[in-house]
């Protein structure tokens, strides 16, 4: 694929800046995970504003407070956690598709709401593959290693697609975060009503958390078992219960096997919610429909 | 084979033991079912996830019941790796009190087999091995190191695998190995894949 070499320049990273993609399914079997954007909804939109493929690369942030340039110009998007965005100084909407001029800086502020924010560049970002995906893998170390000021990215060189109709997408945040739940293939781990109150309690998430999963602190979920569970697949929203009783909700850099009872699973279709949830924010969790 | 609900993008199969598990990942591998995305074997079951406007975990489910068996397995070509180790494993003298064997007698049973790749999970290139001796059979350690070097070769279980890169472990250490068990840029990556052979030479 063409790309211009000198297409995408970091001037500031924020707090995390990762390059993501959709990630690369099908390497389970070599115990390499899918990884990919933590909140896929937000990264699909803004490469869709940009006419990307929605599996081009884009840049992830987390907590905003970062500064691009590019040398060419170009075209991009940001979504994801709500943040002011300023190019060459006067103020963007997000989710909205503008230009940024040559030499032009684009800065997105800190969110008002929510933890992570996508950029896309049309064009994507065209650092090269590991394995068939541009992602980083926080887990693995697999994939680019996170932005650092003065990083120079290559952007590529891809026609805009016509803007295709794409899966209804919220684009607000909500403020309350309700993650819908089907029960887990290990439910019987569990001492009889377990998952009842699972959705009985709100739960916070604690700062203990990351790509690979959200920790959340809250009554405990006690096992009715105790013998080890034999690793097994795990699931993104997989909701596993170490030996503590404290749940973690599996994001999209979770190990692709572990031995931690899972007692329900976050309805694919909120999972992007989760990867927007803040710590110390509340999350209650209901029974998926 | 029992199917366990895992959500609206993934369903667990649970079979009887880890050779069914392997049998079914053939299968899956040789004629995906519609809607497939990833089939993860492990040590008991097969994960399956699938795309959620294609199908569901219920016609998953029946697909996967009518999966043709597989083919005898002549067609796949068995890759037989040998892995040179330094058997002064940290846990040697544990595994030995563990099961009454003497340490030189635990590497004598750990390097006699030829072992099978079952599975990869835990981390990039992290097999697990099948074939290990019964006599070997030690349980994890109840805490585990917070890291355990590059190229340790393990036990744990029943079974046996190297760590391919430093990383926390909780598994017994009884030797250690040069051998590249990982490489990004390599084809494939992972030196050890389901369904290869492996021996263990002593150094």
């Amino acid at each position: 694929m063409a790309c211009d070499p000198v297409g995408i320049e970091v001037l500031d990273p924020g707090l995390l800046a990762l390059v993501e993609d959709l990630g690369r399914p099908g390497l389970a079997e070599l115990g390499v995970g899918t990884s990919g954007a933590a909140d896929t909804a937000s990264h699909r939109l803004a490469n869709r504003l940009v006419r990307n493929p929605e599996s081009a690369a884009g840049i992830e942030l987390v907590l905003g407070r970062a500064a691009f340039r590019l040398a060419r110009g170009g075209i991009v998007a940001v979504c994801g956690a709500p943040a002011p965005v300023t190019a060459g100084g006067r103020p963007r909407p997000l989710y909205t598709p503008f230009l940024l001029r040559p030499g032009e800086v684009v800065r997105i502020g800190r969110p008002v709401l929510g933890l992570r924010t996508y950029l896309a560049v049309r064009g994507g970002i065209a650092v090269p593959p590991v394995l068939g995906s541009r992602s980083r893998d926080t887990l693995s170390g697999i994939g680019p290693e996170p932005l650092r000021r003065g990083d120079v990215l290559p952007v590529g060189d891809l026609p805009g697609e016509a803007l295709a109709p794409g899966d209804p997408l919220g684009v607000g945040l909500p403020g309350r975060l309700i993650l819908r739940v089907h029960p887990g293939p290990r439910r019987d781990w569990f001492v009889p009503g377990a998952l009842a109150e699972l959705f009985r309690h709100p739960y916070r998430m604690t700062p203990q958390s990351d790509r690979i999963g959200i920790r959340l602190s809250g009554p405990a979920l006690r096992r009715r078992r105790s013998a080890e569970l034999p690793p097994e697949g795990m699931v993104v929203g997989g909701i596993e219960v170490p030996v503590d009783g404290q749940p973690v909700v599996l994001l999209a850099d979770h190990p692709v096997t572990g031995g931690y009872p899972v007692i329900g699973v976050v309805d694919g279709r909120d999972i992007p919610l989760a990867a927007q949830c803040l710590p110390g924010q509340e999350v209650r969790f209901i029974p998926a429909g | 084979m029992r199917f366990l609900p895992c959500g609206d993008q993934a369903l667990l199969v649970e079979l009887e033991d880890t050779a069914a598990v392997v049998a079914l990942h053939r299968r899956v591998r040789a004629a995906p079912p519609a809607g497939l995305i990833e089939s993860v074997p492990a040590a008991r079951t097969v994960l399956l996830t699938f795309d959620r406007r294609v199908t569901t975990a219920d016609r998953l489910a029946g697909d996967v019941t009518g999966l043709p068996a597989a083919a005898a397995g002549g067609d796949e070509e068995v890759r037989n790796i040998e892995i040179p180790v330094t058997y002064e494993g940290p846990d040697i003298a544990e595994v030995a009190a563990c099961t009454g064997l003497r340490a030189d007698d635990v590497v004598a049973r750990h390097c006699a087999p030829t072992y099978s790749v079952a599975f990869c999970g835990y981390a990039p290139g992290f097999a697990y091995l099948t074939g290990l001796d019964p006599s070997l059979r030690v349980p994890r350690r109840s805490s585990p190191r917070t890291r355990v070097p590059a190229g340790s070769v393990a036990i744990a279980d029943g079974y046996t695998g190297v760590y391919p890169r430093s990383s926390p472990g909780g598994w017994r250490l009884i030797g250690h190995t040069d051998a590249p068990l990982w490489a990004s840029d390599r084809d494939p990556p992972a030196l050890l894949c389901p369904g290869d052979r492996v021996r263990f030479v002593p150094r």
